[in-house]
């Protein structure tokens, strides 16, 4: 059986930045396993610009974001094994895979750090009633037929869900010559970035229908067109708004969820607010040695958080490897307070914890000139006032160490609203 | 010229080819789709019938216990996937429980083995995620799940292996009765035979009407449901069924035998025999029904909702036999619930019609067995590293949900009647059946099929049957 100090899952940006942060740590007996034919994950169907901006200073597109850590990779000597299938994990950290190559295998590793990244919801679990014809795609299956597959799978187009893939793909549609009618929205804001909103919808002209969405689906074998409607505060479909949109392609933006059936495999406790592993300031699942990082512990929006993220899981898990110790003192935990969907970590170890703990989070709904505080008891660790805060916005926050010694209740973050 | 030609390649028309191609006769099978079992049998329950639910002295009833008691049977023969799970009948009321009672004496009447009717808390012994509301229930120990696909394609490939010919994607547009029995005109030209099976489904009674000026009506039944996550299908581990009560059947909460959770169907007769769509009212309606049986449903796991349409006849019993007014047509009509479980008896009842009108000589070198598609993920390492040696391509995981290999697919698309849709191939490996419905493998999946079809990748359609333009294109390559 091969023994490896340190596996990685997922050679995407999060595997990437956290096995090159664990080998600048002489972390040396490591391995990426990537189920892809090459490494950079989903970065490879993103050739669209604007990754970058904080990791390198310059705006790259996906692939090129994904090539400068490929050379990191190469330059390091780090080991990777493409086409490589992870089929399950034991809670002493054996894995099997399976390649054309080397065949089913198991391995075992010391420490591990899941970097299996998120699968976008589909039509299913939508429950848009209507036919299932061809013609319906997640956004990102459609990203990756018409970026690197070369095919443009419609002509008329609308989107479900304003997702920033989705956003994407109506500039990306367009681009290629289809007519994208409508950007149908049933929250009242939208679930992408503002400037995703303003470069792919407001210059091409493609209407974003806030508050709305598609209730029937017509046509048999192909789509025909869909049905959209005005909702309600309850985002039930208000009778006699409906319209229809005569359209050959549906593409879906509706939400993207951590991959962890593998995780669940291996025994780690997930979140059911993130439904990515339940962590600690470290990083770590409830495992010990088993680390998370990236999309596959809560959706991020912009990648050069996921590779700051991952490194701090490489740094931590190389940690692991040489000093081996658990934390001698109690974990704190971390919650959910008003307007404030989730945090990751969800538990911190106060009295052990680094210099600077990061919390990062989403707010709930549209807040403006509101405060993001951090309380534990009636002890007030943090507090920041902010323009605007949006769900689609991954927030991130720094507690220093200083502020954390001797908290011992748990600790809410919230956003403390603007009095009207 | 063919002895004998069934038109429909679903579940009982696949059945009564099987059987049929025992024989030392020619036989063909036609159907409008691209492929087997299409129509009815791509949609419904899933359910092998013990057979207490028909009434006794039909031919439902008949046909329901001989079909399950065939079933464990066949799915080892013919290498597909079957359960016996059990199935228990949920009484909500009291003063219904003598409901119950009648249903265990009726499935006794039918020959059913086993059928009590016990406690609300016996049955929540045996389903802890029972409602409380549950005072009794009918507990049917034969009750089983059965992979409807699997079993439908199993038979096809059987009876194309003893020499039945499949021509799909060819449509009837009329029947004419000849010297020798019956033209059958199809959008690919005729077809000549001495007998017809009509196992057209929904349309049974536009087949019949194009020979018999006798009555027959076919009224499409639809039926919705809900597919949630296999992480949601240990929440039951019986077919759990709710009492048929003036306010009508009620809804199933059942496992699927690949360890899903199906919940459904509604009941609702309509006028569109292509009416497949889901409604919101209808999946509403599932979920507030499975609700009253079984607590704590993960609505959040749903991963799919379709409709299928049960072809339900004036008689309220199948109708199956030899058109008076039309010599060697045969009926096989009215075939909705338990027509799935019935299938394998239908296959035997039909034969011994066709014998009466034909002579059938068992054929020497009749093949009995049908092996499946290899099911990867089911291997142990060492199998596995056998196959990935010998062909690579099962080392390569295309859908990630149900851990299904590029050699998997392969072997669907390149078997005899093999998959030409992106369905097609889901239905024969489950790759796209998972939890991302294909997000991630439809790629691949369509690459594949597009190489072996010599398709433009557009052209590779997900469902229904190619037209000779998009054969032959190639324009998106």
């Amino acid at each position: 059986m091969r023994e490896f100090d340190l596996v990685i899952i997922g050679g995407g940006p999060a595997g990437m930045a956290a096995a090159l942060a664990a080998k600048l740590e002489d972390i040396d007996n490591l391995i990426i396993f990537e189920r892809g034919d090459e490494l950079g994950g989903i970065l490879n169907q993103c050739i669209h610009n604007g990754f970058g901006l904080h990791t390198f200073g310059e705006e790259l597109t996906g692939p090129e974001y994904a090539e400068r850590y490929i050379e990191q990779m190469i330059l390091n000597n780090i080991p990777y094994e493409l086409g490589t299938m992870v089929l399950g994990m034991n809670e002493n950290k054996e894995i099997s895979i399976i390649s054309r190559e080397r065949g089913a295998e198991t391995v075992k590793a010391r420490a591990v750090i899941l970097a299996m990244g998120c699968r976008e919801r589909p039509r299913g679990a939508l429950g848009i009633a209507g036919f299932r014809p061809q013609g319906i795609y997640t956004a990102g299956t459609a990203q990756k037929l018409v970026n690197c597959m070369g095919v443009v799978p419609g002509r008329e187009v609308v989107i479900l869900g304003s997702g920033d893939i989705g956003l994407i793909m109506a500039r990306r549609m367009t681009l290629e010559g289809a007519k994208v009618r409508a950007v149908v929205e049933l929250m009242p804001y939208s679930s992408g970035l503002k400037r995703n909103i303003v470069q792919c919808l407001d210059d091409y002209g493609i209407p974003l229908m806030l508050s709305h969405t598609v209730v029937d689906i017509k046509g048999k074998e192909k789509l025909e067109g869909v049905w959209v409607a005005a909702v309600d505060e309850r985002n039930t479909p208000i009778p006699g708004t409906e319209e229809y949109f005569p359209c050959d392609t549906l593409l879906l933006s509706c939400g993207l969820i951590p991959e962890n059936e593998l995780s669940k495999s291996a025994g780690v406790e997930l979140s059911p607010l993130t439904n990515g592993p339940s962590v600690d300031e470290s990083l770590q699942t409830g495992i010990a040695g088993v680390f998370a990082c990236g999309n596959v512990l809560h959706v991020h929006d912009l990648v050069d958080f996921v590779s700051e993220e991952a490194r701090r899981a490489g740094l931590n898990a190389a940690d692991y490897i040489k000093c081996g110790t658990t934390p001698e003192c109690e974990p704190v935990e971390v919650r959910p307070g008003n307007g404030v969907r989730y945090t990751v970590p969800s538990r911190i170890y106060c009295e052990c914890a680094e210099d600077k703990v990061h919390i990062r989070f989403r707010v709930t709904g549209v807040f403006k000139g509101a405060a993001i505080v951090v309380k534990s008891g009636g002890r007030e660790l943090f507090r920041k006032r902010g323009r605007i805060f949006v769900p689609s916005e991954m927030q991130d926050i720094i507690i220093t160490r200083d502020k954390l010694g001797g908290v011992d209740s748990p600790i809410e973050v919230s956003v403390e609203e603007a009095l009207k | 010229m063919f002895d004998v030609t069934v038109i429909g390649a679903g579940s009982s028309g696949c059945a009564v080819a099987r059987e049929l191609s025992r024989f030392d006769i020619s036989l063909c099978v036609v159907d409008k789709e691209s492929d087997v079992c299409e129509g009815t049998t791509k949609a419904n329950s899933a359910i092998v019938h013990a057979g207490f639910d028909a009434l006794p002295g039909t031919l439902k009833a008949k046909l329901n216990v001989r079909g399950s008691k065939l079933m464990p049977g066949l799915s080892k023969l013919l290498d597909f996937d079957y359960k016996r799970n059990g199935a228990l009948v949920l009484c909500f009321d009291k003063e219904q429980i003598s409901g119950l009672e009648e249903l265990a004496l009726r499935g006794a009447e039918n020959g059913v083995e086993g059928v009590r009717v016990i406690s609300g808390d016996e049955a929540r012994q045996m389903e802890p995620a029972l409602t409380d509301e549950v005072v009794a229930a009918l507990y049917a120990p034969t009750s089983g799940i059965v992979c409807p696909f699997g079993m439908t394609i199993a038979f096809a490939e059987n009876a194309a292996a003893n020499g039945a010919e499949f021509r799909l994607s060819t449509a009837v547009t009329g029947i004419e009765r000849s010297d020798a029995g019956y033209v059958i005109h199809t959008d690919k030209g005729d077809i000549e035979t001495r007998t017809v099976i009509n196992a057209a489904g929904v349309y049974a009674d536009k087949l019949h009407a194009m020979v018999s000026g006798l009555p027959m009506n076919i009224t499409p039944r639809r039926g919705e449901y809900m597919l949630l996550d296999r992480e949601a299908g240990g929440l039951v581990s019986h077919t759990v069924f709710q009492q048929p009560t003036k306010m009508g059947k009620g809804i199933l909460v059942t496992p699927t035998v690949h360890g899903n959770l199906l919940l459904g169907p509604t009941a609702e007769d309509i006028d569109d025999k292509e009416n497949t769509a889901t409604t919101r009212a209808g999946l509403a309606e599932v979920r507030a029904k499975a609700s009253l049986s079984v607590k704590g449903i993960p609505f959040g796991k749903v991963i799919t909702g379709f409709t299928g349409l049960r072809a339900v006849g004036d008689t309220h019993d199948f109708i199956i036999g030899e058109c008076e007014d039309a010599k060697g047509f045969i009926d096989v009509a009215g075939i909705e619930s338990p027509g799935l479980t019935s299938a394998p008896a239908i296959g035997e009842y039909v034969r011994d019609i066709v014998a009466s009108l034909l002579p059938l000589k068992e054929k020497a070198n009749y093949i009995a067995e049908r092996k499946g598609i290899t099911k990867f993920a089911s291997l142990s390492d060492g199998e596995k590293n056998e196959l990935i040696r010998r062909e690579p391509a099962y080392g390569t995981v295309v859908c990630r949900c149900e851990t299904v290999t590029a050699g998997e697919i392969l072997e669907a698309i390149n078997r005899p009647l093999g998959a030409t849709t992106l369905d097609g191939v889901k239905r024969r490996t489950r790759a796209g059946m998972g939890r991302c419905q294909a997000g991630f493998c439809s790629p691949v999946t369509i690459s594949l099929i597009a190489d072996k079809l010599g398709l433009g990748l557009l052209d590779v359609r997900k469902n229904g049957s190619y037209t000779d333009k998009e054969s032959g294109a190639d324009e998106n390559a």
